[in-house]
C-alpha cells in the first residue's frame, strides 16, 4: 500500500538526505535575495560546488577540506555575480543565466581536463553516516535524525545560523535593509554595495556546499548534468518560503518528503510510466509558485540595482 | 566612483560592444587552451578553419545556425518586453512534437501545403507552451524565469514518455525514437550532399519579419514600451496582459518553429537529443545581438561557428569541446559590461 511508505524508516531517512542539497541551496538563494540580488547562477554554482568539492576529495582524500574548497569556489562565482549586478548594476537575470552557463561549462571543462579518459567515473570514499549508537534504532525517525552524514547536520545548523544572523545580528539587519530600502541603508552609513556583495558571496558559497553534498555524501562520483534542475527548484522554494529561513526549512522538508515518496511510490504502484513520477518535483514547484506568489512579499529592492545619488 | 549616463549614445559604441566582448572572451579562454598545452593561435586557426575552411564546414555552420536564429529571435522578442523566457528549449521540443504528430502520416498533402502547416502547428504548440507562464506572470505575479525553466524539464520528460510509449517507432530496434516524417514533409536541401536545408531561408525570413513587427508595427511599439517602463505603458493605454500574451505567442512560436525546422530539415524523426541545448544557446544569441532581430542572424552564425569549429579543433588538439560553451558564457557576461560602458561613463566622486 502507498501509505505504508510513510511508516518506513528508510523513507524518512531518504527525505532528510534529499532535503540537504535543497536546504543549502535555498538558504544560499535566500541570503542573496534578502540583500536584493536574484542569483540565477545557482544551478551552475551547484554544479561547480559538486565538481570542485569532489575533485578536491579525489586528489587529497580530505572531505572537510573539500567542503571548504567548494564553498570558496562558490564564493568566487558569487563575487563575479556581485561585481556585475551590485557594482555595475547590469541585469540580474542575464548575469545569473550567464553565470550558470559559465560555471557549468567551466566545471565540465576542468573535469575533462583533469580526468580526460575516464569512461566510468572514478569514485571517492564519501562521508559516512554518523554513529549515534542506540539512537539510530529509534523506530521510524531514528535513522532520519541520527544516522545522516555530517553535511546534513551542517545544513540544519546553517539554517539556524542564517535565521539567527538575519534577525538577531546588526549585520543581518543591514542585509535585510539593503534588500528593502538601500537608500535608507546608505543614509545610515551602511556600505550598501559591500553588504550586498558579501551576502551574494556567502549565499553562493552555501549553494556550492549544497552541490558538493551530492558528490561527497549522497553519491560518490561526479556526473555530467547531475544537478538536473535542483538549483531552479531552490529558487522556487525561496518564494514558497516567503524569504524566511524557518519556513524554508519546513518547505524543503515537505518537498524532499514528496520526492522521496515518489521514488518509492514508483516501485510500489508501477502503474504510471516512470517519467510522470520524475515530473513531480518540477510540477510541484510550479504549483507552489502559483499558490504562494500572489501574496508573496518580495524584498522590495529585489532586482533593482542601487546607484548612489540616483532616484 | 559612480556611473553617469552619457549625453549622447553613438551607435558605433553599441555596435562595437559585442565585438569587443567576443574578442575579450577569446582572450580569456586562451588561458584554458594554454592549460591544455596547446598552441593558442593555432587552436583558434583550427576553429576558424573547421567552421569556414571547407564546403562541409561552411554548410555545417549554416545548418547549425538555423535553429539558433529562430531560438535567438524567440529570446530577443520576449526579452524586449522583459518577459524572461528561458523556456526556449521546452518550446523547441513542443514544436518538434507537434510536427511529429502531424507529419508522420496523419496528414496527406502536397509539400507546398504540408510544410507551412507543420510550421504553423509547431508555432502554435510553442506559443501555447509559453502562454501558460506568461498568463501566470500577468495574472498571479508568478516569476516566469522559474516556471519556464521548470517546464523545460517537464516537457523533456513528456517527450521521453511519448517516445517510449505512444509515439515509439516499432521498427527502431528498441531506440526511443518516433517514426520518420513523410517525404512530403521533408525540407528540401539548399546545397546537395550537405545538411543545409530550407530552414535557413525560413529562419532569415523570420528575422526580417520580427524586425518589421518590432520596429514598424503598433505591436512592436507596445512590446518595447512594456519592456522599457510598464507603468508608463499602462498609463499610455497599452494593455500589459494583452501585450505579454502576444509576445508569448510570438516568442514561443519562433522557438517552436526551430523544433519543426530541425525535425523536418535534418533528422526526420524525433529523438530526446534532437536539441543539444538550442533553446538555451538562443539566449546567448539574443544577448550578443543586443536583442536586435537582424543582428540575431550574424550572432547565430558566430555561435554556430564556435560550436562547429571547436568540435573539429578539439579532435586535432584534444581539448574538451566544453571550451566553446565557456567562451559563449564569457561573451554573454562581457557584452553586458561593454554595453554598460557604452551607455555610461565613470565619474570620480
Amino acid at each position: 500500500m502507498l501509505w505504508e511508505i510513510l511508516i518506513t524508516a528508510g523513507f524518512w531517512a531518504a527525505a532528510m538526505r534529499i532535503a540537504t542539497t535543497y536546504l543549502l541551496g535555498t538558504l544560499g538563494e535566500l541570503l542573496c535575495e534578502r540583500a536584493g540580488v536574484l542569483n540565477l547562477g545557482i544551478e551552475g554554482i551547484m554544479t561547480a560546488g559538486a565538481m570542485s568539492g569532489w575533485m578536491w576529495a579525489y586528489y587529497t582524500g580530505d572531505l572537510w577540506a573539500a567542503v571548504v574548497f567548494a564553498f570558496a569556489v562558490g564564493a568566487v562565482a558569487g563575487a563575479l555575480h556581485a561585481l556585475l549586478t551590485v557594482f555595475l548594476g547590469v541585469s540580474q537575470h542575464v548575469s545569473g543565466i550567464g553565470l550558470t552557463l559559465l560555471c557549468s561549462s567551466l566545471s565540465y571543462y576542468v573535469f575533462r581536463m583533469l580526468l580526460p579518459t575516464s569512461t566510468t567515473p572514478p569514485k571517492i570514499v564519501p562521508f559516512a553516516p554518523i554513529d549515534a549508537g542506540f539512537l539510530a534504532d529509534i523506530p521510524l525517525l531514528g535513522e532520519a535524525l541520527f544516522a545522516q552524514t555530517p553535511l546534513t547536520y551542517l545544513a540544519l545548523a546553517l539554517a539556524v545560523a542564517v535565521a539567527y544572523f538575519l534577525y538577531r545580528t546588526p549585520l543581518g539587519l543591514a542585509v535585510r535593509l539593503v534588500g528593502e530600502n538601500p537608500a535608507a541603508a546608505d543614509s545610515q552609513g551602511i556600505p550598501v554595495y559591500w553588504v550586498r556583495a558579501g551576502a551574494v558571496m556567502v549565499g553562493s558559497g552555501l549553494m556550492a556546499i549544497g552541490g558538493s553534498f551530492l558528490t561527497l555524501a549522497h553519491f560518490d562520483a561526479f556526473y555530467f548534468g547531475m544537478i538536473n534542475g535542483r538549483g531552479w527548484i531552490c529558487v522556487a522554494l525561496v518564494i514558497f518560503a516567503s524569504w524566511r529561513p524557518g519556513k524554508a526549512f519546513w518547505g524543503v522538508l515537505l518537498f524532499a518528503a514528496i520526492e522521496a515518496f515518489q521514488l518509492r511510490a514508483k516501485q510500489v504502484t508501477g502503474g504510471l510510466p516512470y517519467q510522470f513520477y520524475l515530473m513531480l518535483p518540477y510540477a510541484l514547484s510550479i504549483l507552489a509558485l502559483i499558490v504562494w506568489s500572489r501574496k508573496a512579499s518580495y524584498p522590495r529592492a529585489l532586482l533593482v540595482p542601487y546607484r548612489r545619488g540616483q532616484r | 566612483m559612480r556611473l553617469e549616463p552619457r549625453e549622447t549614445l553613438h551607435w558605433t559604441w553599441l555596435f562595437m560592444a559585442p565585438l569587443a566582448a567576443i574578442a575579450a572572451a577569446l582572450a580569456i579562454c586562451s588561458l584554458l587552451i594554454a592549460w591544455a598545452d596547446a598552441p593558442v593561435l593555432e587552436a583558434y586557426g583550427l576553429v576558424a578553419k573547421g567552421a569556414f575552411g571547407s564546403r562541409l564546414g561552411m554548410t555545417e555552420t549554416l545548418a547549425r545556425s538555423t535553429p539558433l536564429i529562430l531560438t535567438g529571435l524567440a529570446a530577443a522578442a520576449a526579452f524586449r518586453a522583459k518577459l524572461w523566457n528561458i523556456g526556449g528549449e521546452g518550446q523547441f521540443y513542443m514544436g518538434a512534437l507537434a510536427a511529429t504528430m502531424l507529419g508522420t502520416g496523419a496528414l496527406a498533402m502536397h509539400p507546398a501545403a504540408l510544410i507551412p502547416v507543420l510550421f504553423l502547428a509547431g508555432a502554435i504548440a510553442g506559443g501555447a507552451t509559453l502562454l501558460v507562464p506568461a498568463l501566470l506572470k500577468a495574472r498571479f505575479n508568478v516569476d516566469e524565469v522559474v516556471t519556464t525553466l521548470l517546464l523545460n524539464f517537464i516537457i523533456l520528460l513528456l517527450v521521453s514518455f511519448l517516445l517510449e510509449g505512444p509515439l515509439k517507432d516499432p521498427n527502431a530496434l528498441g531506440w526511443p525514437q518516433s517514426a520518420s516524417v513523410v517525404d512530403e514533409a521533408v525540407l528540401p536541401k539548399l546545397v546537395s550532399k550537405s545538411r543545409l536545408h530550407l530552414g535557413l531561408v525560413i529562419a532569415v525570413a523570420a528575422a526580417a519579419a520580427v524586425w518589421l513587427i518590432m520596429f514598424r508595427t503598433r505591436l512592436g511599439l507596445e512590446i518595447r514600451a512594456v519592456g522599457h517602463n510598464p507603468d508608463a505603458a499602462r498609463f499610455a493605454g497599452v494593455g500589459i496582459t494583452a501585450t505579454l500574451v502576444k509576445t508569448a505567442l510570438l516568442s514561443g512560436g519562433l522557438a517552436g518553429m526551430a523544433g519543426v525546422s530541425e525535425l523536418t530539415g535534418l533528422k526526420g524523426y524525433l529523438t530526446l537529443d534532437i536539441s543539444p541545448g538550442f533553446g538555451y544557446a538562443g539566449i546567448a544569441v539574443a544577448m550578443l545581438a543586443l536583442l536586435h532581430p537582424l543582428a540575431v542572424v550574424p550572432a547565430a552564425v558566430f555561435l554556430s561557428a564556435m560550436f562547429v569549429g571547436t568540435d573539429s579543433m578539439s579532435r586535432v588538439l584534444s581539448i574538451p569541446t566544453y571550451l566553446a560553451d565557456v567562451q559563449v558564457a564569457c561573451a554573454i557576461l562581457l557584452v553586458m559590461v561593454f554595453v554598460l560602458f557604452a551607455r555610461f561613463r565613470i565619474r570620480r566622486g
